[in-house]
């Protein structure tokens, strides 16, 4: 019996090296080792040995029995593992093929808004809306601008009657704001305004400007300067210097104009800057005694400051842009580096 | 504001550098624009004198000339024809340079050495225009008392720094020399002074016995100030009062005129010289016009004039339209003999309506239409007439007229050197305040109501503690504020909903691949004739603008699909391709027209596509991207007609009870109307609608516990029959146990009858609370069938 043991154990080892098929490797063990297989048919024969031959026939059994066990799992192991391979080869591409992206960008002037609305909505503002065909009281009128106010020059209006006009400045969502919400009040008001001037390189009839108004009790020109400072910071970097010059707009007193310096040549003086080193980037002020009459707070009580800055000569700054065109062109080739 | 240093150093003790004077006046309110450094291109050109002017032997149209320099007699040869010994000439020495940087050397005309050159009045980069004709085409021939040898620099002042300062609407005194020198004294802490004028009066006449002054329209006239010159001599200004005009940019013409700008640029008053010969029954009446009255003004135009006008006139006719420009009947010609020299003070609103209704803009104009202090019409007049005396160009009459109806007192601003330190942030002292208030010449009283500031009067923008607070602010130095934020008043920042929901539209849109375009809010009125819109298209009713830059930007827009129509025609043309577009704005809608109230202002959102592997239905599925983002499910899309439209290619989407727009491919009349020769496809959605329909509520349902059971259904249906049509109708027929229903084939060719199509949907069905059976299933399945075979005369594919 020892000898079939072997031999059986042989002749499998034999068709194990064989055989590269994992259902043959199923058979074979079924064949072999199953319950109604060779060995077991070996087996059968154990009653007839004598009971000292027993045990070691039946210890060798054992071990032939487990040793051809592994031996069929490792090679059907090592089979499946080269298939495995063989189908990953097979199955080859080539990653250097280049895709079809289909990704579009937003205007770089609503990145710039967006930005400029997100660090404001850090300081703790909110963003305001208003009309972009207004009333020539809140454009003009409310913001302490009477008919015949000289300053009114300076914004040539278009007009749609002798009442309404397009709004040529964010400033009226100031009022609009001011007479629905009660102090503290911290809003920013993007959008479109419109001036009657001709087409050309820096200048566009139709353009972007961003208000701010922050109301309330005590506030100073100091906190005008530190919240434009903190904001010029974020969007400008932190290195860059600023200054305030005094200025006139007639809805603020005392007002200012704020500078930059210079993105392109950090204040040496340049083209971009005409040599002076500074950046012209907003107007601001703290908000008039009569516009706060105007909407009916008493400015002994309430004050606070306002500002306002037009995108896209942030935007040309920032960007590197040298045509205001390019922003209305909408040419794809311009709008995909966005 | 252009102005010359050395002009400004007549009223302002300053050594400052021109740039540091910018820096500095910038930072205190008066913003510099630019420096212009004139003349410091002319180098060792001197004063000679021409001792013998000779022929040259070998050139008919050269003379040889001798000229003294002071140091020497040298030899130049010259064409020059308006020389003659003993004039005084400028002469450019071996070596020297002349204006625009050009280099003189000796060299020899025609055989003969010539040691320099006689220069012109333009080769010394003076403007030439109030010359003599021979000397503008010849040299520049200068007065018999020029010092001989004398640089040509320090005798002309031709070396100046002219600073440009940007003078804000509220500071129209600022618009004059003297203005700006004030600021500069305030700024400097320096020394400040108007020199005292002194008159000779040498005309035996008195102003009085020779003119009447009468003010008629005393609401636009507050003062007017006559003086009278006689035994005028018209000849070109001294050389130095027409450097300096052209240095501030203003042309020179004749001695009087001269005067007059070089007043109004130093004092910031404007003044007219009228011909007094032509003033008809020697009386000046300041009058509103008449509808019927013309005038012809110095330019050469006949303007007509009406009752808003105000006009100098005189017994017969106008003379002048006030403030804005005399009449050419009165100019000052070169046989004026005496003249009425005005110095008064119009109502600046009326100024400027008048020169906005004219057209006309004048040096003169700009300066009223912001307010001038009437307080300075006569000082005006007296130095025009001490410039008359001692250019010798006439004799000034004893006297003059001073009709002044509507005087004006400083203003007292009362003011709080508390609230000033506690708007600015500051701890500025009370004697700082005074001082600074002092230095702008403004008077502080202490009263026991109070401190009050008194304002001067040609300080008309200073009218309440605001003002006071500015001065007191700017003078202290903005850069001296602190840098603080605000405490105390706490708010809370964020978008609102609204904010949000178009974010995430834009986001979507981004991500499918469209690029958000910025078009103009106005459009041109034939824009609805290249959309193919009939003429009684709501569409057309768009409001207009009164005045617009040109028909193109004339009208409001009153849909968006134009504009983007317009941006793929652009990018077509640039051979730019594969175009998805979308912009977010406003579509701007009257209520009536003419506008009454403000419009309805709707916004929306176009999207455009042109891109040969793209169709209706990729617009379609980013629509819906968008709607599945905003939770949007109550929408349908149906087939529709509408005339910018192919006839069989778009939807009317509906959501609720609203059309809230329109998706499609464009029609091909339009697309040659815009010259485009691809398929585009464009929607154009009612963003309003759109947000008033989202929610950012989301609402949790549990997942389902039991299984579903899926079935196929396949029908064949004549061709015009629409899937959605065939999907509502097997939703209402399964009731709510059909969890979804969904196309997965439509089929047309092979197989199938002509004229017909076959559709293949797969159905999901479901209970909540039990495992349904095939029965159940079975029952729904028949129903459908059933209601297909009724309704679309389906047949079933098995």
């Amino acid at each position: 019996m020892k000898e079939d043991l072997m031999r059986l154990k042989e002749k499998t080892l034999e068709i194990l090296s064989k055989s590269d098929n994992i259902d043959e490797l199923n058979e074979l063990r079924v064949k072999i080792l199953g319950k109604k297989g060779e060995l077991t048919q070996i087996l059968r024969d154990m009653a007839k040995l004598t009971p000292e031959e027993r045990p070691i026939i039946g210890k060798l059994a054992n071990e032939v029995k487990a040793d051809l066990e592994q031996k069929i799992s490792e090679k059907m192991q090592q089979l499946r593992k080269t298939l495995k391979e063989n189908k990953m080869r097979q199955e080859f591409i080539d990653v250097t093929i280049p895709t079809k992206v289909s990704l579009g960008s937003r205007h770089p002037l609503t990145l710039i808004m967006d930005e400029i609305r997100d660090i404001f909505i850090g300081l703790g503002y909110q963003v305001a809306e208003g009309p972009e065909i207004e009333l020539d009281y809140y454009n003009f009128e409310a913001l302490n601008t009477p008919p015949d106010h000289p300053a009114r020059d300076v914004q040539d209006t278009f007009y749609i009657t002798d009442e309404i006009l397009l709004r040529t400045q964010t400033s009226p969502v100031q009022i609009r704001t001011m007479e629905k919400q009660q102090p503290p009040l911290k809003i920013i008001a993007p959008g479109r305004v419109f001036r009657s001037d001709a087409v050309d390189a820096t200048h566009s009839p139709m353009f972007h400007q961003v208000e701010g108004l922050a109301i309330g009790e005590g506030f100073t020109m100091g906190d005008l300067k530190g919240t434009l400072v903190a904001f010029t910071h974020e969007m400008f970097g932190h290195d860059r210097k600023s200054r305030f010059r005094p200025h006139f707009f007639p809805f603020t007193e005392p007002s200012a104009e704020m500078d930059i310096s210079c993105i392109a040549c950090h204040g040496k003086g340049c083209r971009v800057c005409s040599y002076t080193g500074w950046l012209e980037i907003l107007g601001c002020g703290m908000v008039h005694p009569n516009v706060l009459c105007n909407v009916g707070h008493d400015p002994e009580k309430i004050n606070g400051f306002a500002f306002g800055m037009g995108v896209e000569r942030i935007a040309m700054l920032k960007y590197g842009i040298n045509d205001l065109r390019l922003f209305y062109e909408n040419d794809l080739r311009f709008l995909k580096q966005f | 504001m252009l102005v010359p240093i050395s002009w400004l150093k007549e009223f302002v003790d300053i050594n400052e550098e021109p740039e540091e004077l910018s820096k500095r006046l910038t930072m205190s309110g008066s913003n510099v624009e630019g420096i212009e450094h004139w003349g410091t291109d002319i180098k060792n050109i001197v004063i000679g004198e021409i001792q013998k002017v000779q022929k040259h032997p070998d050139a008919d149209k050269l003379v040889i000339v001798y000229v003294n320099t002071g140091a020497e007699t040298i030899q130049i040869v010259t064409g020059a024809t308006n020389i003659k010994a003993g004039d005084k000439v400028p002469v450019a020495l071996h070596g020297s340079t002349i204006t625009g940087g050009k280099k003189i050397r000796t060299s020899k005309l025609r055989g003969i050495e010539s040691a320099g050159m006689l220069c012109s009045a333009e080769e010394l980069g003076l403007d030439d225009h109030g010359l003599p004709k021979e000397m503008q085409d010849g040299i520049l021939i200068l007065p018999e008392d020029a010092p001989l040898g004398m640089d040509i620099k320090d005798y002309l002042n031709l070396e100046d720094a002219v600073i440009d300062f940007e003078i804000t609407p509220n500071r129209p005194d600022c618009l004059s020399i003297i203005g700006i020198a004030r600021e500069t004294a305030a700024t400097f802490k320096s020394n400040f002074r108007i020199p005292e004028i002194n008159l000779k009066e040498e005309a035996e006449d008195c102003v009085k016995d020779n003119v009447k002054i009468s003010i008629e329209a005393e609401d636009l006239c507050n003062r007017y100030v006559a003086r009278l010159v006689k035994d005028i001599v018209i000849e070109p200004s001294p050389l130095w009062m027409q450097r300096r005009l052209q240095t501030c940019g203003i042309r020179s013409i004749n001695n009087i005129v001269d005067i007059t700008n070089y007043v109004m640029l130093e004092v910031g008053q404007p003044l007219h010289a009228f011909d007094y010969d032509k003033v008809e029954g020697r009386s000046i009446i300041v009058r509103r016009g008449k509808a019927s009255e013309k005038i012809e003004t110095l330019d050469g135009n006949i303007r007509e004039i009406n009752e808003n006008t105000l006009l100098i006139a005189d017994d017969k006719k106008p003379l002048g339209i006030a403030g804005v420009m005399g009449g050419a009947d009165s100019e000052i010609t070169s046989s004026t003999k005496c003249v009425l020299i005005e110095s008064a003070n119009f109502f600046g609103p009326n100024i400027r309506r008048t020169s906005k209704q004219l057209g006309l803009r004048s040096e003169s104009s700009m300066r009223f239409e912001k307010g001038i202090d009437p307080n300075i019409c006569l000082q005006a007049a007296n130095r025009a007439c001490e410039l008359i005396e001692q250019l010798g160009a006439g004799k000034v009459l004893k006297g003059y007229i001073d009709v002044f109806p509507g005087k004006t007192a400083p203003k007292e601003i009362p003011f709080n050197p508390d609230k000033i330190n506690s708007v600015l942030g500051t701890d500025i002292s009370t004697n700082e305040m005074v001082d600074i208030l002092n230095r702008l010449e403004i008077t502080v009283n202490s009263t026991a109501d109070g401190m009050k500031a008194i304002a001067p009067t040609f300080r008309s923008d200073l009218v309440e503690e605001a003002d006071i607070i500015e001065e007191i602010g700017r003078m202290y130095g903005y850069d001296r504020l602190p840098i603080t934020l605000p405490t105390g008043n706490v708010t809370h920042g964020k978008l609102s909903d609204h904010q949000k929901y178009i974010n995430e539209i834009k986001d979507v849109l981004v991500y499918n691949g469209y690029s958000e375009i910025y078009t103009y809010s106005f459009i041109s009125p034939k824009v609805f004739d290249s959309i193919n819109a009939p003429q009684n298209s709501p569409l057309r009713q768009a409001i207009t603008l009164l005045n617009p830059l040109g028909e193109e930007h004339s009208i409001m827009r009153t849909t968006l699909m134009p504009n983007i129509l317009d941006v793929i025609s652009f990018n077509l043309n640039h051979k730019v391709e594969e175009l998805r577009f979308f912009e977010i704005g406003a579509a701007y809608l009257p209520k009536k027209l003419p506008l009454e109230e403000l419009p309805y202002e709707n916004r929306r959102i176009a999207i455009g596509l042109c891109d040969d592997l793209m169709d209706f239905y990729d617009l379609k599925r980013v629509i819906e991207t968008l709607f599945r983002k905003l939770r949007i499910k109550d929408y349908n899309f149906l087939q529709e007609q509408h005339f910018a439209f192919h006839t069989s290619r778009c939807a009317k989407i509906v959501l609720g009870n609203y059309v809230i727009g329109f998706a499609g491919e464009i029609n091909p009349d339009v697309l040659e109307n815009y010259e485009i020769s691809k398929r585009v496809y464009v929607a154009e959605l009612d963003l309003d609608i759109i947000l008033s329909n989202t929610s950012g509520k989301i609402d949790f349902e549990p997942l389902p516990k039991f299984p579903t059971s899926d079935r196929d259904l396949a029908i064949v249906v004549n061709e015009k029959v629409l899937v959605g049509d065939v999907i509502n109708t097997i939703k209402e027929s399964a009731g709510n146990l059909l969890e979804r229903v969904e196309l997965f084939d439509i089929y047309q060719g092979d197989q199938i009858a002509k004229g017909h199509k076959s559709m293949a949907f797969s159905l999901v069905f479901r209970a909540e609370d039990r495992t349904l059976t095939d029965a159940e299933v079975n029952e729904i399945i028949e129903k459908i069938k059933k209601h297909l075979q009724d309704k679309f005369n389906a047949t079933l594919r098995e």
